[in-house]
Parts: C-alpha cells; sequence; structure tokens
C-alpha cells in the first residue's frame, strides 16, 4: 500500500538518481591542472589567437588574481582551489567537420543517449546547433542557411581569427573584465562558445541553439558567448545541457552578454541541467555564470531559463536598459532537490525613458535544498515612466528545503511604477489525493502541479524546448515511485 | 457491484464511521442522506481510499475485491470515480490537459495505448456539450477561481469524460441553481446504465427529483439509521431527522 505522506515525498525525491550520468569516452588533450599567466598564454597559443586577445587575456588575469570570491549570495559550499583544476580540454578531433556524418560516433550517442539525435533535431524542429563538447566545438550544422543571411553563427575562437572587429568592439562591453570574480576568471581562461552575429533588419529564420555539456572530470569550463542583434533584427537563441555524474565538484564560469541595437530584439532561452550532486549533496557541478544584457532604443531581451541541476547556481541574467522605450524580460523556473543550492534572479537596470521590465520566476524546493530569488529593479533618475512588475512564487515539497526571496528595489525617479508580488506554496495532499482519485499516481499527480506551477514560464520557450524543459522538471522531481 | 461490511473508520482516533453496511448493483441509483457531519464525505473518501482515514474494522468490496489494499488511482482504474464536494484548484494545469491527464493514466494502467489526439478532443467536445459547458471554460486552470456550480459541472464533466463503474456523488447539488442543476441531473441520467450505479450524496431531495433514487438511506453518527425507498426522500425534507434519533 502506497500511502502518501510528506515523508514519502522526501524518500522518494532522495532515491531519485542523475538519469543523464554517463560519461563519454572520448580521448581529450589536456591541460595540467594550475593556473598562471604561462597557462593564460598557452591557452590563447592552443587556439591561435592574435596578440591582442592573448594581451586582452592577460589583463583579466590580472585583474582576476587580485579579487576574491564574492560571498554576498545565500549559497554555502567548500570554495574551488583554482590551482588544481585543468584549464584546458579539447576532444582529441584532428580536423573540423563539415558535416555530422564525420562526427565520432561516441559523440553522436551521448547525444542520442540525452533523446537529443542531432539529425532529428535538424529535420523536426529546424534547429541550428553548434554541439560544444567540454571546450572545443566539434561541429556547426545549418551555416550554410545562415551566411545566405548574413547571420555569422559560429564557435567564438573562430570569431576571433575572422571577425576581430566585431569581437574587440563588443567582448567585454556589457560584462567587463573587471565586473566581477568569476567573469574575471572566464576572460582569463575562457575556452570556446558561441558567437552570434545578426545584421541589420534580418530576422533569423531558426532558433539557434548550443548544446553545451562538461565532459572531462575535473576540467574546468568557461564558456563564452557573444551575441549582437544588429538594428531591427531579431533571433531566438537556446542554450541547453546536460553533465555526466562526477564524483568531484566541477566548476562552471560562463559569460554571456547580449547586444540589442535600436530597435533589435534578442530571445535567450536556457535549460540548464548540469550534474546537481548525488543525493548526499556530493559531487556536482558549480555553476557561477554571468548574463548580461544591453537594449538600445526600441529593443527588446527576453531571458527564459529553466535551471533544475548544478549543486550550485549563481546566475543573474540581467537587463540593461538604456534605451528609450526598451524591455527587458526575465521568466525563470529553479528546481532545485536534495542538497542543491541555487541563488538566482535578474537585475534590470532602467535608463532610459519608458523602459519597462517583467520579472516572473518560479522557484521549486525539494529535499534539503535551498533557492533563492534575488532581484534588483534600478530606476535611474533619468528613466521617466519607467515600469516593472515582479512575481515571485515559491513552492515547497517538504519541510527541510527552504525558499527565499531577496527583492531590492531602489528608484531615483518619482513617475516609476514598480510592482512586486510574491507567494509562497506548498503541494497539498488534497491535491494529491484529487489526482489519485482521478487515476493519476503521485509521481505524475507531482509532474502535472509543478508543470501547471512553471506554466508561465514554460509557455515563454520555444516549443521544443518547452517539451524537453517538461521532461527535466520530471526528472529532478519525481522519485521512482512504482 | 459493491458491498460496504459492517465498515469502521478513524480519523486521527475518533471514530466517524460506526459500522455500515451497504450493498449496491449494478443498474441502482442509491442516495445517502443525513445531516451535516453525520460522516456522508467520510463514507465517500474511505470507499475513494483516502489515507487519512483509518480503516479498524469491515471492508469495501468492488466486484468481489477488498479494496482495501488498492492505492486510491487504483482504485479509480477500477472504475470508482469521487465527485468532490470541495473540488481542489489545481493552478496552471487547465480542465483539459487534466482530464487528458486522468484517462491517459487509466488507460495506461488498463495496459491500454493513449487515446489519439484527435479522438481525445472529440471526446472532450462531446461531453462539454453534453454539460453544457463553454469551450473557453476548458482551457481554464482546474478549479482555480470556479464559482460554486462551475466547480460541480466539472466534476460531473470529468464523470462523463471518465464513464465510471462506481460514481459518488457528494453533494454535486450544492452550489446549483435550478437550470444547472437540471444540466448536471440530465448528464448524470444520461451516464446511467445497466452496468454501473450511483451513489447520491444530499441533504436535500430537490436533486432526488431529478436523478431518482432506487433506495435511501439515513446516515447519522456514522450509522445507516434507516433505509427506504424514494419516498423516505420526501418524508425527511418534510419531517427532517430529529425523529429517527
Ligand atoms: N480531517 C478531519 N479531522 C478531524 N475530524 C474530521 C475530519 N474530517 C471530518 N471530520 C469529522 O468527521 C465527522 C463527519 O464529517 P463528514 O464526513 O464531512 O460529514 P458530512 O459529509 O456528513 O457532513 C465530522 O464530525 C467532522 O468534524
Ligand atoms: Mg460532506
Amino acid at each position: 500500500m502506497s500511502k502518501f505522506t510528506e515523508d514519502d515525498l522526501k524518500k522518494e525525491l532522495e532515491t531519485k538518481e542523475y538519469e543523464y550520468g554517463f560519461y563519454t569516452a572520448i580521448e581529450s588533450d589536456k591541460f595540467p591542472v594550475g593556473l598562471n599567466e604561462d597557462v593564460v598564454i598557452a591557452i590563447s597559443k592552443k587556439k591561435n589567437e592574435p596578440a591582442w586577445m592573448t594581451e586582452w587575456r592577460l589583463d583579466a588575469f590580472r585583474i582576476w588574481k587580485e579579487m576574491t570570491e564574492p560571498e554576498w549570495a545565500n549559497v554555502h559550499y567548500v570554495k574551488p582551489s583554482f590551482q588544481e583544476i585543468s584549464y584546458y580540454s579539447a576532444p582529441k578531433q584532428k580536423k573540423k567537420l563539415d558535416s555530422l556524418d564525420e562526427v565520432d560516433p561516441e559523440l553522436l550517442k551521448t547525444f542520442e543517449k540525452l533523446g537529443i539525435s542531432i539529425g532529428e533535431q535538424k529535420r523536426l524542429s529546424n534547429v541550428a546547433v553548434d554541439i560544444v563538447m567540454d571546450s572545443v566545438s566539434v561541429a556547426t550544422t545549418f551555416k550554410k542557411t545562415l551566411n545566405e543571411r548574413g547571420i555569422i553563427f559560429c564557435p567564438i575562437s573562430e570569431a576571433i581569427q575572422n571577425h576581430p572587429e566585431l569581437v574587440k568592439k563588443y567582448m567585454g562591453s556589457i560584462v567587463p573584465k573587471t565586473d566581477n570574480f568569476y567573469a574575471a576568471l572566464n576572460s582569463a581562461v575562457f575556452s570556446d562558445g558561441s558567437f552570434c552575429y545578426i545584421p541589420k533588419g534580418v530576422t533569423c529564420p531558426m532558433e539557434l541553439s548550443t548544446y553545451f555539456r562538461i565532459n572531462e572530470g575535473g576540467t574546468g569550463q568557461f564558456e563564452r558567448t557573444l551575441l549582437i542583434a544588429d538594428e531591427g533584427s531579431y533571433v531566438s537563441y537556446l542554450e541547453g545541457c546536460t553533465a555526466p555524474a562526477r564524483d568531484e565538484n566541477q566548476l562552471h564560469a560562463a559569460v554571456v552578454e547580449l547586444i540589442a541595437l535600436d530597435d533589435a530584439e534578442i530571445k535567450y532561452s536556457t535549460v540548464q541541467n548540469w550534474f546537481p550532486g548525488d543525493k548526499d549533496g556530493k559531487g556536482g557541478v558549480y555553476n557561477f555564470v554571468t548574463k548580461r544584457g544591453l537594449c538600445e532604443k526600441n529593443a527588446k531581451i527576453s531571458w527564459t531559463q529553466v535551471e533544475t541541476g548544478s549543486a550550485i547556481t549563481w546566475k543573474y541574467p540581467s537587463c540593461i536598459l538604456k534605451g528609450d522605450n526598451s524591455v527587458g524580460e526575465f521568466y525563470s523556473i529553479a528546481v532545485t532537490n536534495n542538497f542543491q543550492q541555487a541563488d538566482t534572479g535578474t537585475k534590470m537596470i532602467h535608463l532610459g525613458n519608458n523602459t519597462k521590465s517583467t520579472i516572473i520566476s518560479k522557484g521549486i524546493s525539494a529535499g534539503h535544498s535551498h533557492n533563492s530569488y534575488r532581484g534588483l529593479v534600478q530606476i535611474s533618475p533619468r528613466a521617466n515612466n519607467a515600469r516593472n512588475f515582479s512575481q515571485c512564487d515559491s513552492l515547497l515539497m517538504g519541510d527541510k528545503c527552504g525558499a527565499h526571496t531577496f527583492p531590492y528595489i531602489e528608484v531615483k525617479n518619482k513617475s516609476a511604477q514598480i510592482e512586486h508580488e510574491a507567494t509562497t506554496s506548498k503541494i497539498g495532499e488534497d491535491q494529491l489525493f484529487y489526482c489519485n482519485q482521478r487515476g493519476i499516481n503521485t509521481e505524475k499527480a507531482i509532474a502535472l502541479i509543478v508543470n501547471g506551477f512553471g506554466k508561465d514560464v514554460l509557455n515563454k520557450l520555444p516549443m521544443e524546448f518547452a517539451v524537453e524543459a517538461q521532461k527535466l522538471l520530471e526528472i529532478s522531481l519525481e522519485g521512482s515511485v512504482g | 457491484m459493491l458491498k460496504i461490511n459492517n465498515l469502521h473508520a478513524n480519523i486521527n482516533g475518533k471514530e466517524i464511521l460506526k459500522g455500515i453496511n451497504l450493498e449496491i448493483k449494478a443498474g441502482e441509483v442509491h442516495a445517502i442522506m443525513g445531516p451535516n457531519g453525520s460522516g456522508k464525505s467520510t463514507l465517500a473518501s474511505v470507499i475513494a481510499g483516502k489515507e487519512d482515514f483509518e480503516v479498524t474494522e469491515g471492508s469495501v468490496v468492488l466486484n468481489g475485491e477488498d479494496l482495501a489494499d488498492f492505492a486510491p488511482e487504483v482504485r479509480a482504474h477500477k472504475g470508482v470515480f469521487l465527485s468532490f464536494q470541495y473540488p481542489i484548484e489545481i493552478p496552471g494545469v487547465t480542465v483539459t490537459n487534466f482530464i487528458k491527464t486522468a484517462i491517459n493514466e487509466t488507460r495506461k494502467a488498463k495496459g491500454m495505448e493513449e487515446l489519439p489526439a484527435k479522438e481525445m478532443l472529440q471526446l472532450i467536445r462531446e461531453k462539454a456539450d453534453l454539460l453544457e459547458i463553454d469551450r473557453k471554460f476548458l482551457s481554464r486552470s482546474l478549479n482555480e477561481g470556479f464559482s460554486g456550480g462551475e466547480k460541480k459541472r466539472n466534476e460531473i464533466f470529468q464523470m462523463a469524460m471518465l464513464e465510471p463503474q462506481l460514481a459518488i456523488l457528494d453533494e454535486t447539488d450544492s452550489g446549483l441553481d435550478i437550470d444547472a442543476l437540471k444540466v448536471v441531473a440530465n448528464g448524470v441520467n444520461k451516464l446511467k446504465s445497466e452496468k454501473n450505479a450511483v451513489l447520491l450524496i444530499t441533504h436535500y431531495q430537490r436533486l432526488l427529483d431529478y436523478i431518482v433514487p432506487d433506495f435511501v438511506h439515513v446516515l447519522y453518527n456514522g450509522k445507516i439509521v434507516k433505509s427506504g425507498g424514494k419516498e423516505l426522500a420526501y418524508e425527511l425534507e418534510e419531517k427532517g431527522y430529529d425523529w429517527l434519533k
């Protein structure tokens, strides 16, 4: 008899093992551990970078050396030892690949295990995929279609070679090297990532997508993404990742910079599923991410994220609403289970007139986890008629977990209109019984209730991503209850 | 079909059902009446398998099978349906999505394939029309902000979709105006057959004018103190419950 109590729920959640916990045996070309100027130079050399890039990295390294890790977030962990990490790892691939047929079959198998067959992706969802496997991009598809429209979508290492003027102009312009500890580190050692440029007036004809994975034990991952939407252009960008189960903390410190010039629109969606650690809180990815976008006049940036993974998540996708009438949006679902800790939210910096921002944050906590929303809404003195709406909802499962909300509001212009709503709820036994009575078992009922709770955010995801996100929510919250 | 034998049930150590005996055959409609707090909803919950209640004695047997060992969802798969006195809100889950999940989970339990989307849609339309439910209503969040009447109508809609063998309607008439009552009663009557049975819980005979019971039982203080035909309902209406004490 499966009497359902909160205890059962807890047990059920605890026994949930990481489903994507496998490890692909691909030989990789890896640096010895440790970080100093020589390593930075070696990374740059390995990638055949021009001198200006090497200098840029070294400058970042010197800044980073003087900085200390931030401690204000509501997360507690053993700090990574930065001298025990290897800062470069590339799968041993001999040459650049032109088509998927040439991709290492091991690699393709990995994607199959994830349920992401690239062929399927190409066929079904019209998605251009730039795969970042560990640190080097190993396959890029759909390049031609994009080329015809003048869209550049390539590994950032390639952009440094082929489009130095764009990289020089924009890299570090939104997230400067000095921004924070992790951003400085990333600037010094970033391995690879994606670069995207949409020319004036062009609507990108397909969703651009990158799948990130951490694959080599002990290798820090430092992706760098730079996305520029020129005047009047539109792009929807998808970023998703899963990681194999490893019994060792893995550091991930990415930087994402978005630039939306006048009248441009960027939709940036993330499904994040890094290894969260086991049920005792052992292992798991440390995810310290700096994501920020700049909106010029009438521009719009939407961040949508579904965060189910990582042992520690530290992430605040933000918008600088510089241009008049610009719009920033943040839609987030963050799930924490077992001993996961998430401190995530957004910053909406209103500088222009009639700027508008919307924040919808849905936190779901289970097990012994802690889930914090941290948001800043800042209205500068010269931003007339700025508006913000924030809604932060928390859903708790069991009584060992925590939900915390830290909304900061700084208004320096009287014409601003700010609205903030917050709720906290629990999955009730009555809700579960109601579902059970209709033939829906508890596991499925939880999935249904959680998906209902996150609906406002899931609705913002592109269709094919929404399905995957729902699956992830179920995986991260359900047990193996029979 | 349903046989309840000397059923005793507790909640938090307090005995609520104190020896209930009831037999319902296929094709029959039974009504249970009784004052507030007499244990009507408790009886419905115990049949449906709500685990807050502890069965201390007796049994509930459906088609020869003792239900004691079955979880609520398994009982549902076996054809037990409860129209709740107080239906629960599930924010963000639409009426359509909920019933679709319920149907497909039930089919899965029976080893059947999911109902193809097209057939599902057709079935939903047909049953929504039967209960005069507006299409727009189907995309609202389940029970969220529903009026009392809308909640009850939605319960019967779900019943119509699931076609249960045993339908227990707990105070489905309360909160319904006379027109809605007629629609709901008409829906229930249309679903009645020789193969299924209905257990109506109410404390007004009003509903019984539209869904005519074969038997009426009076539940008082956890026991069935009187049983009779439909005329018993009129008697209760006239005299109240005090004479049965
Ligand atoms: N969860 C509960 N905890 C304690 N007592 C309860 C609970 N549910 C019902 N009861 C008690 O059980 C008795 C019967 O309630 P109920 O079955 O709802 O009656 P009815 O439906 O006939 O009005 C009442 O005295 C009520 O207070
Ligand atoms: Mg009742």
